[in-house]
């Protein structure tokens, strides 16, 4: 569960943000984020919570192994559980 | 979002084959074998198993994990108090990998079948909102190194319902790599640090560390080229007899770290000494609820009758199990005899075997060897 998750930042509403995750919509806290964010700004999730804003040049990169390893996993692998866990933990009220 | 050509930066193989030729240079010129590095996480060690990357290390390196499976160093009396709660009647939330470590005599699951309410939960959050959706107590048995135990502080932090509290077996990374370097026998040269927990406390966190046992501390992130990249780090800073703390993740770490975080972090919690299961006691090594927030401190709120859990013997397997040095990088799983005999996922013995960021597991599933090499040398 170290790994946590990146998502889009559709909107924010003080000290939470709806955050686009591969199309799932989840609330996430903001309080303990680094940096402020603004809509259309990656951040990094850990159990419903931004943990950073990830710096623009590197969304790419950090996207490109999550995409691996929900894509192409098997069902049991086990980073992809843990990923799945963290969405799981994110809010889901509006 | 899906993957395209210029995105995948995280496995070019180029910049790959580059670090892999690197660190075999350097590894042979140290001279020794083997030369150990230790990582205390359990995302190193699943990126480490998935994408193969022992197949890619030279021989004369070993890279173990060390305590970095926190649900697996919960302790004994830990587990025993949630389950004596439980089986006081008290509502228990947690995640699903600690209803099956085991206590004294039961684990969580066990109170479970016998009638208690235990609850899983994927986190806090739905800690909290299980317990505002009723109006009896309910107590979150909470898991996790600082990134998660400032997840918890946040939610302590923002008026959280008087029916809630918290059972913390949160647990501070920084003072068990002191414990597992002076182990007696230790051959730790290095330390890979793992690179959001350092994103929270700052890599200056290390400074201490690398000042007293001068062994170096490179901060890694989780994708296969930034592991190479820091390992290679790593054994330069071995080469050189120069240890000091460098950071090998700065798009995400810096000295400082994330002080609105650690703000959270402190002000809810006070680290505290206490044991870390098959490892030792370590100084400061727990984090426990301050004062101000005992109002949410199950250990306060509730008295928790232990007795009933002391008597019975554990289990016979128990004693065999290997969890404890495997966590110390004194023996591999390949080490234990249970491995993947009497101790399976789904028959786990020990806790290293239950969590998925414990070292048997991620053996277990990615093969169970994911060492390469091994299987290169009997082909």
């Amino acid at each position: 569960m170290c790994l946590g998750v990146p998502g889009r930042v559709v909107t924010v509403n003080g000290s939470t943000a709806e955050v686009d995750f591969w199309g799932v919509i989840k609330h996430i806290r903001l309080e303990i984020c680094d940096e402020p964010v603004v809509p259309g700004d990656y951040v990094l999730n850990h159990v419903g919570f931004a943990i950073r804003r990830i710096p623009p040049e590197d969304i790419g990169a950090t996207l490109a192994m999550y995409d691996e390893l929900l894509g192409r996993s098997r069902l049991d692998d086990l980073m992809a559980e843990d990923i799945r866990c963290e969405l799981g933990a994110a809010g889901d009220d509006t | 979002m899906t993957a395209n050509a210029d995105r995948l930066e995280f496995r070019d193989p180029v910049r790959g084959a580059a670090l892999e030729a690197a660190l075999a240079t350097h590894a042979r010129a140290l001279g020794r074998s083997p030369v150990s590095i230790m990582h205390v996480c359990g995302s190193h060690e699943q990126a480490i198993a998935r994408f193969g990357l022992r197949a890619a290390f030279p021989p004369e390196l070993d890279v173990m994990m060390g305590p970095g499976c926190p649900v697996c160093v919960t302790d004994v009396p830990e587990v025993d108090e949630a389950v004596a709660l439980a089986l006081q009647g008290v509502r228990i939330a947690t995640y699903g990998d600690m209803l099956r470590v085991p206590g004294t005599s039961k684990s969580l699951a066990d109170a479970r079948a016998t009638g208690a309410r235990v609850d899983v939960v994927y986190g806090v959050i739905q800690a909290v909102e299980l317990a505002r959706a009723c109006s009896e107590p309910l107590v979150f048995f909470a898991s996790g190194f600082e990134t998660t135990a400032v997840a918890t502080a946040a939610v302590l932090r923002a008026d959280p319902p008087p029916n809630f509290s918290v059972l913390s077996a949160h647990k501070y990374i920084p003072p068990v790599m002191e414990i597992v370097a002076e182990m007696p026998g230790s051959k730790i040269e290095g330390f890979l640090a793992a690179g959001h927990a350092a994103a929270i406390t700052g890599w200056g966190v290390f400074e201490r560390f690398v000042e007293r046992h001068r062994i170096p501390v490179v901060v890694a992130g989780f994708e296969p080229l930034d592991i190479l990249a820091a390992l290679v780090r790593l054994v330069e800073l071995i080469a050189a007899g120069t240890p000091t703390v460098e950071n090998m993740f700065p798009r995400c770490v810096s000295r400082e770290g994330n002080r609105e975080a650690q703000r959270a972090l402190w002000e809810v919690f006070a680290p505290q000494g206490g044991r870390w299961r098959g490892i030792a006691h370590v100084p400061n090594g727990n984090l426990r609820l301050r004062d101000e927030y005992a109002a949410w401190d199950a250990r306060r709120r509730f008295d928790i009758d232990l007795d009933g859990l002391a008597g019975d013997a554990p289990p016979g397997l128990a004693a065999q199990c290997q969890c404890g040095d495997i966590m110390a990088g004194i023996a591999s799983p390949h080490d234990c005899e249970l491995f993947g005999r009497e101790c399976t996922p789904d028959a786990p013995v020990g806790a290293c075997m239950v969590s998925s960021e414990g070292a048997c597991k991620i053996w277990h599933r990615y093969g169970g060897h994911p060492d390469l090499r091994q299987i290169q040398r009997r082909a």
